[in-house]
């Protein structure tokens, strides 16, 4: 039985030498980046790192120029974006992308609806609870404020029960409160899912990610706990600048 | 009473009113139900592409000419009895809207209304170079003894209005069942927001594609049942006119409503009328209220009713 690898010791996603070329300027070179089962992976780097461009690459969203991308051993790089979904990705756009003229459970219904299974009311109703929008089950959606609209493209990921969950800059305009309340959230899937989170509010970053990776000019620049990271000269040297730069 | 519960009684009203209307309206009036009617076939199937699943098409006379040829020249050229016929008409546009659908899906937008238009228009000329089986422009006349089924005459005025009627519902209550059902939500989805439908895991050009062979088929029953009810069959049911029809009627009915497609052809069937028995310059007044109606009322007929009145609207 030596042979047979568990699938738990195989990492969830994997890429190799994925690179996105823009008319010759390179968004992402060669990134070979594996995601720890179970974890928080904070994605962090300065603007135009190259972040949303590798999760694009990840989810599908955006065809990458060459590289492989594997998720959980199987290699997806040449599937289309929903069948990548319908393997258990779930993915929140930077710029919130919810269904605006529809109700809020008419929203998360839609996400839901996808997987088969009963209880889909239930299931609504337990993704609203937990990102609090529960009595707002009703209202239409783009009347929600920016914050609330945010945690409801959050719940539309959660409903789907997700192996993997990339949320793209998931706190950007919620209120210190809404935060807090979402790191809680975010706590609260340990066990249930993979995160990886693209984020710029550090503490948000210090609070929730048990390993960080970070982007610079399109490459990984360190990848470490959070520990590791916050005393690197080179993590330094890229945010802030050096002495003879 | 629950939403399904009020817009089944919505669509059961409309379609009781309608009965009544026949009783209760002089002749002339009952008659043009009828037509009325098959033309709001034309404008649902229209409906469901423009309205619900948010895709322009401009060249949806080809699909209501498929459905107009593929009944009509089988009956006169092969004998093919009047409900086979049907059945091929309905057939042929469901095939063509799978075909100009997969190619015109490569393109959106304003491309795609374009790649439309072309298609219909390529689709026009093919009727008008096949003049020899076609008759062109001048179009054939399907001879009443042959608008014959289990011996009615469907040319009779309670003949034709109950063929009309019984098309017309199954039509209306079947889109509006689709509109309820998980693929008419993720229709409607796609018309709010693609991307996102798309990154939730949907083959969101698979199922527009349905939309479009749906929607398609949907035309060719009313092309059929046209010329199955009035007796004739002819090019300029192809034109660029008849594309642009069902968008007025969606747009002044309300677009992505159940209802809005027949109130859109009432009304334009009436302006057009009422408007033609004062003046030559007809088109002129339905042009004022076309742009009356585009300014005041945007969303249409219904679509300002669901946001006024009834929100509830399907």
């Amino acid at each position: 039985m030596a042979a047979v690898t568990p699938i738990t010791q195989t990492p969830i996603l994997e890429t190799r030498g994925l690179t996105k070329t823009y008319s010759g300027i390179k968004a992402n070179t060669d990134v070979n980046f594996t995601l720890t089962r179970g974890k928080v992976t904070a994605l962090i780097g300065p603007n135009g790192a190259g972040k949303s461009t590798f999760v694009g690459m990840v989810s599908g969203r955006t065809p990458a120029t060459s590289g492989q991308v594997f998720f959980e051993g199987k290699d997806i790089s040449a599937l289309p974006a929903h069948k990548r979904i319908q393997l258990g990705l779930a993915y929140t756009f930077q710029i919130t992308s919810i269904f605006p003229g529809l109700s809020v459970a008419e929203n998360v219904r839609i996400a839901a609806r996808r997987l088969a299974g009963a209880g889909l009311a239930d299931r609504v109703a337990r993704a609203l609870f937990r990102v609090d929008l529960a009595d707002r089950a009703d209202q239409i959606a783009g009347d929600l404020s920016y914050g609330h609209q945010r945690l409801l493209e959050i719940a539309m990921g959660l409903v789907q029960a997700p192996r993997l969950f990339i949320l793209d800059e998931p706190t950007q305009g919620l209120s210190e409160s809404e935060i807090q309340g979402f790191i809680a959230l975010i706590r609260s899937l340990t066990g249930e899912a993979t995160i990886l989170l693209i984020e710029h509010n550090m503490d948000v970053v210090m609070a929730l990610a048990d390993r960080i990776t970070v982007l610079d000019q399109g490459m990984i620049l360190e990848e470490g706990t959070p520990q590791a990271i916050r005393d690197s000269h080179a993590v330094q040297a890229a945010y802030l600048g050096t002495a003879d730069a | 009473m629950s939403l399904p519960a009020r817009s089944n009684a919505l669509h059961f009203g409309v379609l009781a009113l309608m009965v009544v209307l026949f009783f209760v309206l002089p002749p002339y009036y009952a008659g043009n139900l009828s037509r009325i009617m098959v033309l709001a076939i034309y404008a649902m199937g229209f409906n469901l592409l423009f309205g619900y699943t948010g895709l322009l098409s401009l060249g949806h006379a080809m699909f209501f000419a498929a459905g107009m040829y593929g009944f009509g020249l089988p009956m006169a050229h092969l004998g093919v009895p009047l409900v086979p016929a049907m059945f091929l008409g309905v057939l042929s546009a469901g095939l063509l809207a799978s075909v100009i659908g997969f190619l015109a899906l490569r393109t959106s937008g304003v491309a795609f209304m374009i790649v439309t238009l072309m298609f219909a228009q390529a689709i026009y000329l093919t009727i008008l170079y096949f003049s020899t089986w076609t008759r062109g422009e001048e179009g054939f006349v399907i001879q009443q003894a042959e608008r014959m089924v289990m011996g009615i005459d469907l040319t009779s005025a309670n003949a034709r209005f109950t063929t009309a009627f019984v098309l017309f519902a199954v039509t209306f209550l079947g889109l509006a069942r689709l509109i309820a059902s998980p693929f008419g939500r993720t229709l409607i989805a796609i018309r709010e927001n693609e991307e996102r439908t798309r990154m939730l895991g949907y083959d969101a050009t698979r199922l527009k594609w349905q939309a479009i062979v749906v929607s398609g088929a949907v035309s060719g029953l009313a092309g059929a049942a046209y010329a199955l009810l009035f007796g004739y069959v002819g090019a300029t049911f192809a034109t660029v006119q008849y594309s642009i029809f069902p968008l007025l009627w969606v747009l002044l009915g309300g677009a992505g409503t159940t209802i809005g497609p027949l109130i859109g052809v009432f009304f334009m069937f009436y302006l057009i009328d009422i408007s033609s028995s004062y003046t030559n310059a007809y088109m002129l007044i339905a042009g004022l209220a076309l742009v009356l109606l585009t300014v005041f009322a945007p969303q249409g007929i219904a679509g300002e009713l669901r946001k006024r009145v009834a929100t509830w609207l399907p």
